[in-house]
């Protein structure tokens, strides 16, 4: 890499495939054919894959990879060929050869992931010399439907197992084999020559020799056998399997990672669970853990039902798996929670092994000229949390440090945003638009369809007679050209396909090939590229689902073809043309709440050019982060509201509308008008093309442990005021106590409010430091210092800070005693007695609760979670998203969280509506539903059903009309429509009936 | 009934259960040719309707996957 921001010249180097991408058709027949089976390293060598291969199923783009180091004729110098050979679309190059491309851009993104934590290393843990100690990862593909196993849980050993009697039973075969050989040419049976010697004489004494020393192995290879399947005839599925937790997390003895992985609580309860579910006997599950981390939202939940579900949870830290002689188990010594030293055996033991920077991304930042932190992640700022050292230069995901899906997803969205508020001006400078004829008008003629059955090589012609198939459909309705291909998807069938669409004026295309799924884009395209509206278009898959998977049978699939073949014509007879709409857009974006999520969405969008409104009811900007003055990691975070409230005045594009509150929102994505009433009840009416709530939270005002009632009972940041004010009662106190989870993992809230713990730990340092003597406690449940935080918790107990762990049933209680001082009495679990402390004061961390997004939700017609909380469209991949289009959130009012991850989720989110707010129109689908008004008699019953908002109901007129730009086409609502007035558009009643009936005709 | 093939009609969404068919075809997976698919958007748009037209043309047995 050289240049800098805005202009860097990139060199990339790109290894060879050996496979033509353009033209592998992922027919998969070079995987069948070829020799090599290698260890595949997708599913962590627990199964093989070939020389030749894709992946993973689901992998993009769909096309095959040669492994050029097993490949026989790439890499162990052997004549092979065989996947060029049998490649039927000549894509296999073996002469292909790495390539450097020379990239100009503005900016750089890196998302270099992780690696998982290698067990090796920890030889008390048998991982590298028992195969029934696996990782998660391994675990993770030892459940998976598309894993070595087909989902079904076995364990390594049993697998093992099974190969082993496979090469035995070999083995056995080609002993087997030589034998006869001899017996062919002596005439004697090798019973013969065991039991008589003189059978013998007939052979030469050599040939006795070998015959005798076969015989041997073979009784010897039989014996094995009969052994092994013994062992595999009792080894059933697991019955019982432990996970042990913080495996190469935590921990600064072993392998210097000292932080928390952030998501192996998580995930080990996850396969708990899903392992429960694929077991077909019941299933004991063990989760040995030092804290249980479920800080992210609905996971407490999760925690909870797994309990409840019988998953184990044993708090312990497990030093040593030893063997069990003669058995496949395992055995784990440990120490509950009295102290007691307990044994218990296992069939499996999964190590949660944790996140860390790979030596590749180390070796990348030190290119790119990257700082890392002291745990090779990249460094970066609580502020700008998605910029790297090197400006221009933006970091999301794990390479950043260690994250789970839904941060990961944030990150990038934010690191998009990041890069094109420094981009803004050249956004649209390399567009090239396509353009297509005039579409002719078909509606008044009678259908005439074309129909194209694809051989796909040998894929559907080596199983159906494609040419029946051809002669078949010659014979339906309508049908008035009929054509073979080799290969429909081809560049110069799709030329073809238009010049005989033209020729033949067909008016409704059927193809008979793969699926739709991967293909249809592709014929609608070359539709308008022939002046066809691109809806009337319909496949039949005969590969994916017909071909290939009637192998064997191709009498019953040449049938099937048949069938969906008719099935499709009789559609394709039906099928109208549809329009798409275009919509315009109103090029701006509505912020509601000014705290520090909504002022840095306002900032991301108004530096990309959109004007945005910015509405807060308070009388200033910056809500709960005023009140804190540091991150956890030190940050001054005054100076830095200062600044941005600074920025967000001065931008040009933002204005901020304070004392000001949302009262009534009409319209869409693209389309909004929403009323902004003040203080004094004046009102405002603004357009707006999109939404982004980030109304926020506020802590729980407890009246738990006397807070209320008790002057020196406080709770959060009075704490740090009294820090910032050197009170006395901290430089010259002698006790002071935390309480932790006030209000929250309770059943009334069963969440966890994520930002506590680090609070006060936070806190508790700086007491420590301005005055050492005090004694500081903290009373927890769990303590949940994720990711780097955990620096904070070694750096607390290193200062002498006392961490009491109590339990749900057990809180501690707080009294008053008679000269105005306090007493707090809690059971420590660890001296198994109760004690009882006399802080100068209590800090309470009570529960973050959602604010404002009750009122919102109503307006917006969005979701809340059974917490209060906005409800994303997707937990994990569309964090930011509404299922409705066009609103967006941030910040606190989605979910607890910390200052990073709050800016992140709010430049996340001013990137994702800048998705919509950079076109120049919105573009509807032509597959959404209609309502006839004639018919509809205004039941709403559609309304109700509809998950995307895009229903309105009509007062005046008693009907209901549906926003295309909204519908997604599901037709939930032509399906509840009980005067059938509401139809899905090109899956019409009568166009499913045709299918319906043609499927069941004789 | 030793002969009986039953006719099966099914009803897959575009985004899953008709995904599901195809990696069942991807990954060469073989099962009786007794079922035959119709592609939706979602199962949402199937109603009682479609499901009792197909039992009425002979259906031996529905399969709404969604």
């Amino acid at each position: 890499m050289s240049g800098s921001e805005g202009n860097f010249q990139v060199r990339l180097r790109q290894k060879p495939r050996y496979v033509n991408m353009d033209r592998c058709t992922a027919c998969g027949s070079c995987v069948e054919k070829c020799p090599t089976a290698v260890p595949d390293e997708y599913n962590t060598g627990l199964g093989d894959r070939k020389a030749i291969y894709k992946p993973y199923a689901q992998a993009i783009p769909s096309a095959y990879v040669i492994d050029p180091v097993h490949c026989r004729q790439l890499g162990q110098g052997k004549k092979c060929g065989i996947c060029a050979k049998v490649c039927p679309a000549d894509a296999v190059d073996y002469e292909q050869t790495e390539t450097m491309l020379q990239l100009e851009v503005g900016a750089i993104i890196v998302a270099g992931g992780f690696q998982a934590f290698d067990p090796s290393r920890f030889d008390t843990y048998l991982y590298a010399n028992h195969p029934n100690v696996v990782t998660a990862v391994e675990f993770e593909r030892l459940l998976s439907a598309g894993g070595p196993t087909a989902g079904h849980l076995i364990q390594p050993s049993v697998m093992g197992l099974r190969s082993d009697i496979a090469s035995q039973e070999k083995q056995l075969q080609k002993l087997a084999s030589q034998l006869q050989q001899l017996e062919a040419k002596h005439g004697v049976h090798t019973a013969q020559i065991l039991e008589n010697d003189e059978a013998a004489t007939a052979s030469g004494k050599a040939d006795l020799e070998r015959w005798l020393s076969l015989a041997d192995k073979a009784k010897d290879a039989e014996s094995k056998l009969t052994a092994l399947k013994e062992r595999e005839s009792i080894a059933g599925e697991p019955r019982k399997i432990a996970w042990l937790q913080c495996v190469g997390s935590r921990d600064i003895h072993h392998c210097d990672n000292g932080y928390c992985s952030a998501v192996c609580c998580m995930y080990a309860i996850k396969e708990a669970i899903i392992a429960g579910e694929h077991s077909k006997e019941p299933l004991d599950t063990a989760i040995f853990f030092m804290d249980i981390r479920t800080y992210g939202k609905d996971f407490e939940r999760y925690y909870n039902d797994a309990k409840a579900k019988g998953v184990r949870f044993l708090r312990s830290r497990v030093h040593t798996i030893d063997r069990v002689p003669d058995s496949d188990a395992l055995e784990l010594t440990y120490a509950d929670e009295t102290g007691t030293i307990k044994t218990e055996s296992f069939d499996m033991v999964v190590l949660s092994v944790g996140l860390e920077a790979s030596a590749s991304t180390r070796d990348l930042s030190e290119r790119l000229g990257i700082a890392l932190d002291g745990y090779h992640f990249a460094a970066t700022s609580s502020f700008t949390p998605v910029q790297t050292s090197v400006p221009g230069i933006y970091a999301c995901g794990a390479f950043q440090g260690p994250k789970d899906i839904p941060y990961s997803v944030m990150e990038a969205s934010a690191a998009a945003c990041a890069a094109s508020r420094k981009l803004a001006p050249a956004r649209g400078a390399l567009v090239q638009e396509r353009t297509f004829p005039q579409e002719v008008d078909v509606s008044a003629e009678k259908p005439r369809i074309g129909v194209f059955v694809c051989n796909c090589g040998v894929n559907i012609a080596g199983v159906v007679r494609v040419p029946e198939v051809v002669e078949y459909a010659k014979t339906l309705p309508h049908v008035v050209y009929t054509q073979e291909n080799l290969f429909s998807c081809s560049q110069d069938a799709q030329d073809r396909l238009r010049e005989i669409i033209a020729q033949q004026r067909l008016n409704r295309v059927v193809v008979a090939a793969c699926s739709p799924r991967t293909h249809e884009p592709l014929f609608q395209e070359t539709l308008r590229a022939a002046g066809l509206n691109k809806y009337l278009f319909e496949m039949a898959n005969i590969r994916d689902q017909d071909s290939w998977v009637h192998q064997n049978n191709p009498d019953a699939a040449t049938i099937k073809a048949k069938d969906l073949v008719r099935m499709a014509v009789a559609k394709a007879s039906l099928l109208e043309p549809l329009r798409e709409e275009r919509l315009g857009i109103t090029r701006s974006a509505l912020v509601v709440g000014g705290g520090l999520a909504g002022m840095n969405a306002a900032l991301g969008l108004a530096e990309q050019g959109f004007p945005v409104d910015l509405i807060e009811r308070g009388l200033e900007l910056g809500g709960e982060a005023r009140l804190i003055h540091r991150t956890w990691n030190g940050e001054d975070v005054q100076g830095y509201l200062v600044d941005l409230i600074g920025s967000v005045r001065t931008n040009a594009n933002i204005t901020v509308h304070l004392e000001t509150r949302l009262t009534d929102v009409k319209g869409f994505v693209g389309n909004f008008q929403s009323v902004l009433t003040g203080s004094d009840g004046t009102t405002k009416t603004v357009a707006h093309g999109v939404a982004v709530l980030a109304t926020g939270g506020q802590p729980l005002v407890s009246e738990e442990y006397l807070h209320g009632r008790h002057p020196r009972v406080i709770q959060w940041h009075e704490v740090d005021e009294l820090i910032a004010g050197k009170d006395p009662l901290i430089t010259e106190g002698a006790c002071a106590v935390f309480i932790q989870c006030v209000g929250s993992r309770e059943p009334q809230r069963p969440y966890c409010s994520k930002v506590c713990c680090t609070h006060s730990v936070a806190s508790a340092i700086r007491l420590k430091e301005l005055n050492p003597d005090m004694d500081v406690f903290i009373l927890y449940r769990d303590i949940r210092t994720y990711g780097r935080r955990e620096d904070l918790y070694q750096k607390a107990r290193s200062l002498g800070v006392l961490f009491i762990r109590f339990p749900l049933e057990e809180k501690p209680k707080v009294e008053a005693d008679g000269d105005g001082g306090l007493r707090v009495i809690v059971r420590d679990q660890v001296l198994g007695r109760t004690i009882a402390l006399r802080p100068d004061f209590i800090n309470l961390a009570t529960a973050i609760l959602p604010s404002g997004a009750e009122e919102l939700a109503n307006l917006f017609k969005v979701p809340l979670n059974s917490d209060r909380f906005f409800l994303e469209a997707h937990a994990k991949l569309r964090p930011v998203d509404f299922a409705t289009e066009g609103v967006f959130v941030c910040g606190l009012a989605h979910y607890p969280k910390p200052i990073e991850e709050s800016i992140a989720q709010a430049l996340a989110a001013a990137s994702r509506a800048a998705t919509v707010l950079s076109q120049e129109y919105l573009e509807t689908s032509g597959l959404v539903a209609g309502i006839d008004p004639e018919r509809c008699v205004g039941c709403k019953g559609c309304l109700d059903v509809c998950p995307f908002g895009a229903i309105n109901y009509f007062e005046d007129r008693h009907i209901c009309q549906v926003n295309k730009a909204l519908c997604k086409g599901c037709g939930g609502c032509a399906a509840t429509c009980p005067s059938g007035s509401v139809q899905l558009m090109g899956f019409r009643p009568q166009q499913l009936y045709a299918q319906i009936d043609e499927a069941l005709a004789e | 009934m030793p002969d009986f093939e039953p006719k099966i009609l099914a009803f897959l969404c575009n985004w899953c259960a008709y995904a599901g068919a195809d990696l069942a075809g991807v990954s060469r997976l073989q099962y009786p040719p007794n079922v035959r698919n119709i592609r939706v958007m979602c199962s949402a748009t199937i109603s009682p309707h479609h499901i009792l037209k197909a039992f009425q043309r002979g259906a031996d047995g529905v399969f709404v996957g969604g």
